[in-house]
């Protein structure tokens, strides 16, 4: 398949990966992380502090999406893994090690526990991995509130931080979360483009059909599943640093889900741009309306079903369509050679 | 002798978890469906009851009897709205609405009740909290009521797919839709139904936990794991299987809460993942058939 990558085939059809839209998509990518480096010395930490938070809103989204939209995993319990990254990092700094390094650790070692995790977990599909997935995270749950080291169930704050100026303190942990955005985003970026990626959207439309290939199944969802645990342990870590304090309730909440689902629903289920807009769409509402409580939360809900069932590949898929726009390919383009013909697009990750 | 007690409460408490459960087993047994709001729908129930309990002078048993009918539509009408659509676009999506439509009741109840606790002990009178002295041991006899009702609605549940034109249509559409459509059932109205039975039967055990404990908007999601536990112990889509992974499930938990409190809940988790982790996967795993 990637051998004709960009090669003329017979009756005047051309595969493509990148379109001149396409590359100039990446170099903008590429600039806007640029841009959003600088920002810590243009504007105060409220504006970093708020920049963190969508940045760690699109790592849990782009990971979500890469379990459901690409593996075929719909997870309740992603929050196993945000909770163990943000107590696992409260552990090792009292253990003596520097935040920042306990950060990155602790995201690794969420991807470390989702290894054996996955032996059980990928047994089960469909809904009974969902709540499988659910019934893990509330266990990691207890166990933290049984651990009175770790605050019980009453909370903990993150010590060590404060040797950093309120200032500097924030700009290191945007930089930190921009740099993990970025390195998380290309690893499932450079994985969905891989052999992989093609296996597990083959896995994802038809299991069975999918392994009468060749397909390794299993071996294709533990890499899937691992890398959003790791993905998702980060996220919990840079959450913790962002607010300095958690509970047990807030990050191995369920209501994560809830916001994963709806950023990625409405964003694009199975796109790679869909989440990003997705977690930029639900940053905005929870600014707007994150105050008015059960509305919100209804609001989401009702809106995240009125997009699984009336625009199931959400706002990108839907541009996608129109528009034959793939700003960040993972799939191939079929093109005529003629100019100005009708482009037919064969891309498996919009067809569900 | 607090052991032998320990074990009776686990086996009531596990009809309990029957009970919860057969709705979810069914629904899945017949549509491959897991439905996430089924433990809302049942404190949606619970709710109800209360209201007319507590708006009226009307006794609880009475309020059950009219609360049922409403779930029965309640689930009628969210397979015509919300499933049918969901199960046609594919495997993954009723997946996806009904965890929609979980976070949408949820908040909704928090809306119209507060996040306070409820409760129907008050107004039952001595039957919550009445029992009976066997040999030395006291039985609570709304447990044993409990149990009674889950091992009737299973039975219930038994006969009307073995005995029964709509249960045997049922059973066709599970196992294999397209070929029951074309000896002239139709799925749609089989899947209905399906899903009203189990909102109903959902809704009864919403009932029953709103007397045995108190209840508040965020009750639901608990119930549905415990519910859930229940059936994959017990081997998916099995009635009898659902009982049995109950009472293990019930069993566990208060036997965790013996060794400590704390671990009544961690303790029905840790079971229900390891008989996951267990070669077979179930206990009573049904080859074949899918009810």
């Amino acid at each position: 398949m990637i051998r004709t990558q960009g090669a003329s085939l017979a009756g005047g059809f051309r595969v493509q990966r990148w379109t001149r839209v396409s590359l100039a998509a990446a170099a903008a990518a590429v600039l806007v992380i640029v841009v959003l480096a600088v920002v810590p010395f243009l504007f105060g930490a409220d504006v970093t502090e708020q920049l963190t938070a969508l940045l760690i809103f699109v790592i849990l989204a782009v990971m979500w999406n890469a379990l459901a939209g690409y593996g075929g995993l719909i997870s309740v319990g992603q929050q196993a893994f945000i909770g163990l990254g943000a107590y696992g990092t409260i552990f090792l700094t009292q253990h003596g090690i520097a935040p920042y390094l306990a950060m990155v650790i602790a995201g690794l070692g969420a991807g470390a526990v989702a290894v054996p995790a996955s032996f059980v977990m990928l047994r089960l599909r469909g809904g009974q991995f969902a709540i499988g997935m659910w019934v893990m995270a509330e266990v990691f749950g207890i166990l933290v509130t049984l651990d009175s080291g770790l605050g019980g169930g009453t909370g903990i704050s993150l010590n060590g931080l404060d040797v950093f100026a309120p200032g500097y303190r924030q700009a290191y942990t945007f930089w930190l979360t921009l740099i993990c955005t970025t390195v998380l985003l290309g690893t499932v970026f450079f994985l969905l483009r891989r052999r992989i990626g093609t296996s597990l959207q083959a896995v994802r439309d038809d299991e069975e059909a999918a392994a009468s290939l060749g397909v390794n199944v299993v071996r294709s969802k533990r890499v899937l599943f691992v890398v959003a645990a790791v993905g998702c342990g980060i996220a919990g870590a840079l959450y913790l640093a962002n607010t300095l304090f958690i509970q047990t309730t807030s990050v191995f909440g369920v209501q994560w889900t809830a916001f994963m689902l709806f950023m990625v629903l409405v964003g694009g289920l199975g796109t790679f741009e869909g989440p990003i807009i997705g977690a930029i769409i639900f940053y905005l509402i929870q600014a707007q309306f994150g105050d008015s409580g059960a509305w919100y939360f209804i609001g989401l809900g009702a809106v995240a079903i009125g997009f699984a069932l009336f625009l199931p590949h959400g706002i990108w898929g839907a541009i996608d369509r129109r528009l034959q726009l793939r700003l960040l390919p993972v799939g191939y383009t079929l093109r005529k050679l003629r100019p100005m013909a009708p482009t037919v697009t064969d891309d498996s990750a919009t067809d569900a | 002798m607090t052991w032998v007690n320990v074990l009776v409460q686990g086996v009531l408490l596990g009809g309990f978890y029957a009970l919860l459960a057969c709705g979810l087993s069914l629904m899945f047994g017949v549509m491959r469906i897991i439905n996430l709001a089924h433990g809302d729908l049942a404190v949606i129930g619970a709710y109800l009851v209360w209201v007319i309990v507590n708006q009226t002078s009307i006794p609880p048993w009475i309020a059950a009897l009219l609360v049922l009918p409403v779930m029965w539509v309640a689930g009628y009408v969210m397979y015509i709205l919300l499933l049918e659509r969901s199960r046609r676009a594919g495997m993954l999506v009723p997946l996806l609405t009904t965890f929609g439509l979980a976070i949408v009741i949820e908040n909704v109840l928090l809306q119209i009740f507060s996040p306070d606790d409820h409760s129907l002990l008050s107004s039952t009178g001595t039957l919550a909290t009445s029992s009976v002295s066997v040999g030395g041991l006291s039985i609570s006899t709304f447990g044993m009521l409990t149990l009674a009702t889950a091992v009737v609605v299973l039975t219930g549940l038994q006969l009307f797919l073995s005995r029964t034109t709509s249960g045997r249509q049922m059973r066709a559409t599970a196992e294999d839709p397209d070929v029951a459509e074309l000896v002239g059932i139709n799925a749609r109205s089989v899947y209905a139904k399906a899903t009203a039975i189990a909102v109903t039967i959902g809704g009864l055990g919403g009932i029953f936990l709103a007397i045995r404990q108190t209840f508040d908007p965020s009750t639901g999601p608990t119930q549905l794991i415990f519910a859930f536990e229940a059936v994959v112990i017990g081997g998916f889509g099995s009635p009898w299987g659902t009982l049995l992974g109950g009472i293990v499930l019930g069993l566990a938990q208060v036997i965790g809460a013996q060794v400590n409190p704390q671990y009544f809940v961690l303790f029905g988790h840790l079971v229900f993942l390891a008989v996951l982790a267990s070669p077979r996967g179930g206990i009573l795993v049904r080859r074949g058939g899918t009810l």
